[in-house]
């Protein structure tokens, strides 16, 4: 058992570095006062100051992010909805088909989607740009909540419902107080990899995006023809180190004040 | 009583009405949209043709490369998600490794796509390590090797993540019970641990296979359009050569690949449990 666990250790630090290798690796050239991703030449802020300087760049980071928090926060609402009515639905037949209709977008390609909602906001005429780009993220972030808080309504006892409406609770009060506090972990996953997946999409809004509006991934994707400079690689560095900091900040907040509840739990 | 139980079905139907919105404008008519603008030819004109094009050698033989690189990108993805995955639950600070895990994922992709060409590369890091254990340097960049890689590289944390939802939701006594039973470590693995994970395997088998199917950046980049994916072609027709009707073909044989590899995947509970009595 005791040698399973070092393998394990070795397995696990081998994933780690390779997962973190390329992000090292920009990171690490971000600082190279030569301008490019090899022969390290001497080291320098220059990259990071750029990036203050370069207005566009900046208000290409502030679109990424403001669609990722904003589909990620509308998906997750009509998402989380969603889950409850199908596993509140009495229909097995009718609930199988919205399950598959479910899986459907989240096993769709990229490109299927990102070419039948160019087809769509074509035929509907809405301009392709910031709104294109918010509703099909949103579009493609819904099923992936309802797959997180699907298996924490599944978890819920139905008893509790039971004893709620025996204790004369309301429906809004067994939502807000019964059946939402208990899949909030469901919730919570749904929305970063909602998140996630907004922050990480290029095929979708490639297909989707105007002349007018870029995201982060367009963006670069243009640029890497042409060579990417450095100032890419330092605004890496910053998302990179805000992205762990907020994470590692939000899971100390979330696991320090320990109720007895949870502490019955652990 | 009865009012109550009443209530209790009744509940929660309103929820569903934005829920179904979303289901009719943007699941079921672009797939309506696709499928007809299939008809379509360049001119607009109702015609077979597209279809008939797809069943030239071209785009056969482009559907088969399509299917065998993605078969090879979920294959080394769940060989090496499974394993992080199981030693992941038995971290003390689980929840924390597995935000470690998913925290790559939040850099942006071309970011690191950009990153694998340097890394790769015949002056990066990689070929000097080469170098110096003496076997010199080597074209990665360009090759099925580095497609698969960074590919793998991209989809593992998608893959990670179900298994280890699944594993995590393992009652420990039942492998406790296996051992106690006098089960070996495989035997607890392939009898109790696998059958009981399986529908983590096949969230994340469908969450990988089929976007694995329609990569085109990384095609483009890393395999420099050595690899040409089902993506690809419809990524062309749609943008490049403005095909619409050709791509929606192609894109309605995708649609039909996904349905065909959802039916064979998706998770049957009652199935599950039947063939779990059975052992």
């Amino acid at each position: 058992m005791e040698k399973n666990g070092k393998l394990a250790k070795i397995y696990l630090i081998a994933v780690f570095v390779v997962l973190y290798a390329p992000i090292a690796y920009l990171i690490f050239y971000s600082f190279n006062s030569g301008g490019k991703m090899s022969h390290f030449e001497s080291f320098t802020w220059e990259h990071y100051a750029a990036v203050f300087e370069d207005k566009r760049l900046i208000g290409i980071v502030l679109n990424t992010v403001i669609v990722a928090l904003l589909s990620a926060l509308i998906s997750t609402a009509i998402g989380v909805m969603g889950a409850i009515s199908i596993h509140y639905m009495r229909n097995k037949a009718m609930r199988n088909v919205m399950l598959s209709m479910n899986s459907i977008l989240m096993v769709s390609p990229d490109v299927i989607i990102g070419a039948s909602f160019l087809i769509l906001f074509t035929l509907v005429g809405i301009k392709l740009g910031f709104a294109s780009v918010l509703l099909s993220h949103i579009a493609f972030s819904i099923p992936i909540v309802v797959i997180m808080v699907l298996p924490k309504l599944q978890e819920m006892s139905p008893t509790l419902i039971d004893a709620a409406l025996d204790l004369g609770a309301t429906r809004k009060e067994i939502m807000s107080r019964v059946i939402l506090p208990f899949i909030q972990p469901g919730i919570f996953a749904g929305f970063f990899l909602a998140l996630t997946y907004s922050l990480d999409d290029f095929a979708v809004t490639f297909f989707v995006t105007g002349n007018g509006f870029s995201t982060l991934s367009v963006e670069i994707y243009s640029m890497a023809r042409t060579g990417v400079t450095l100032t890419i690689n330092a605004l890496s560095g910053l998302i990179f180190v805000i992205t762990a900091g907020l994470i590692l900040g939000y899971y100390v907040l979330k696991n320090r004040p320990r109720t007895p509840a949870s502490g019955v739990k652990r | 009583m009865v009012r109550r139980m009443k209530t209790n079905r009744t509940n929660f139907r309103l929820p569903l009405v934005p829920y179904s919105l979303w289901i009719i404008l943007f699941v079921i008519a672009p797939i309506g949209l696709i499928v007809y603008y299939s008809f379509f030819d360049l001119g607009g004109n109702f015609t077979l043709s597209n279809y008939s094009n797809f069943f030239t050698s071209v785009y056969l033989q482009l559907t088969v490369s399509s299917f065998w690189y993605a078969f090879l990108i979920t294959f080394f993805s769940l060989l090496i998600a499974y394993p992080t995955a199981y030693f992941l639950t038995k971290l003390k600070h689980k929840q924390l490794w597995l935000l470690l895990i998913i925290i790559p994922s939040w850099i942006n992709l071309l970011l690191k796509t950009y990153a694998f060409i340097g890394l790769m590369g015949l002056y990066g890091p990689i070929n000097a390590a080469l170098e110096a254990f003496g076997i010199g340097k080597h074209q990665i960049l360009f090759t099925d090797f580095s497609f698969v890689f960074v590919s793998v590289y991209i989809f593992i944390p998608f893959m990670i993540l179900p298994i280890f939802n699944a594993l995590d939701k393992l009652n420990p006594a039942l492998i406790d019970a296996s051992r106690d039973l006098g089960a070996n470590a495989w035997t607890t693995f392939t009898r109790v641990i696998w059958p009981l994970t399986l529908n983590g395997v096949k969230s994340g088998i469908q969450v990988v296979f089929i976007p694995a199917l329609s990569l085109f950046m990384i095609t483009r980049l890393i395999a420099g359009n050595r690899v040409i994916t089902l993506g690809t072609a419809i990524e062309q027709q749609f943008l490049v050569t403005q095909n619409w009707g050709m791509g929606s073909t192609i894109a309605v044989f995708l649609i039909l690949f996904m349905v065909v590899i959802l039916l064979l995947t998706t998770a049957n509970e009652r199935g599950m449990a039947g063939s779990g009595k059975k052992r």
